[in-house]
């Protein structure tokens, strides 16, 4: 289960608890239709209570980029806990501009 | 290489298991009193590699997943997963960053990237249609 708030035109989801490939399916769900719905200019993942993340994580984050994309919005991806900095920065996501 | 203790895992490619099989493994390694960061390291390689086993092993099927992990007196860290699903073709380009044969499922391409990236030292054996096991190795460091 995870939380979103969706305020002056930005959906932020408040991610939690350990991001594998089982969970991503039905988070990316839950966003997308969120994102279809909503069309936001601005999508932003709140990272502050994820404990864990592998590469799964990464792919969500590569998705909804494209996601947020298609409808004219932007990604931003905030609060990365000290232990998923080294995946974020390996992942190369910081190219696309969206820390 | 003096083994000190050993354990022995299998169950379903299922991914409810992913979550189970990182946190066994993280704490068979907890008597060697690894730091958190090298206990992130171990458990994140584990998922990406009994990840590839669910989703790339067992692609079609729902088979085992097996994982031997050995912790020598040296304090080094050997864990071999493996599956006998499909196999892989080609290691070698499989093993590329950005490489991934699942794009519809969001797969990253990152999996042997991040297992290299955060274990010491990473082996593939593939055979097609057979399956393909994983070793990965990390020393625990001692705390000064």
């Amino acid at each position: 289960m995870i939380q979103t708030d969706y305020k002056n035109d930005v959906l932020t989801v408040y991610l939690n608890g350990e991001i594998d490939h089982n969970r991503a399916a039905n988070i990316r769900t839950t966003i997308d239709s969120r994102i279809n719905s909503l069309r936001p200019r601005r999508l932003e993942l709140d990272f502050s209570k994820v404990s864990f993340m592998d590469s799964s994580g990464i792919g969500l984050i590569m998705g909804r980029y494209r996601a947020v994309g298609l409808v004219g919005g932007e990604l931003k991806i905030t609060n990365i806990p000290e232990n998923l900095s080294r995946i974020i920065e390996l992942s190369g996501v910081t190219s696309l501009g969206v820390l | 290489m003096n083994v000190i203790n050993e354990m022995h895992l299998k169950f379903p490619s299922k991914s409810i298991n992913e979550s189970f099989a990182r946190s066994t493994v993280s704490a068979f390694v907890m008597e060697l009193d690894p730091t958190i960061s090298e206990l992130a390291d171990i458990k994140t390689a584990v998922s990406e590699a009994v990840t590839n086993c669910i989703v790339h092993g067992y692609r079609r099927e729902i088979g085992t997943v097996y994982i031997d992990a050995k912790i020598t007196e040296d304090k080094l860290v050997i864990i071999k997963i493996r599956d006998k699903g499909v196999g892989i073709e080609d290691v070698e380009l499989a093993m590329q960053p950005l490489f991934t044969s699942a794009k519809d499922e969001e797969r990253a391409g990152l999996g042997f990237a991040v297992m290299q990236s955060f274990m010491d030292s990473v082996k593939v054996r593939s055979v097609p249609e057979k399956g393909t096991s994983v070793t990965l190795m990390k020393k625990i460091v001692p705390l000064r």
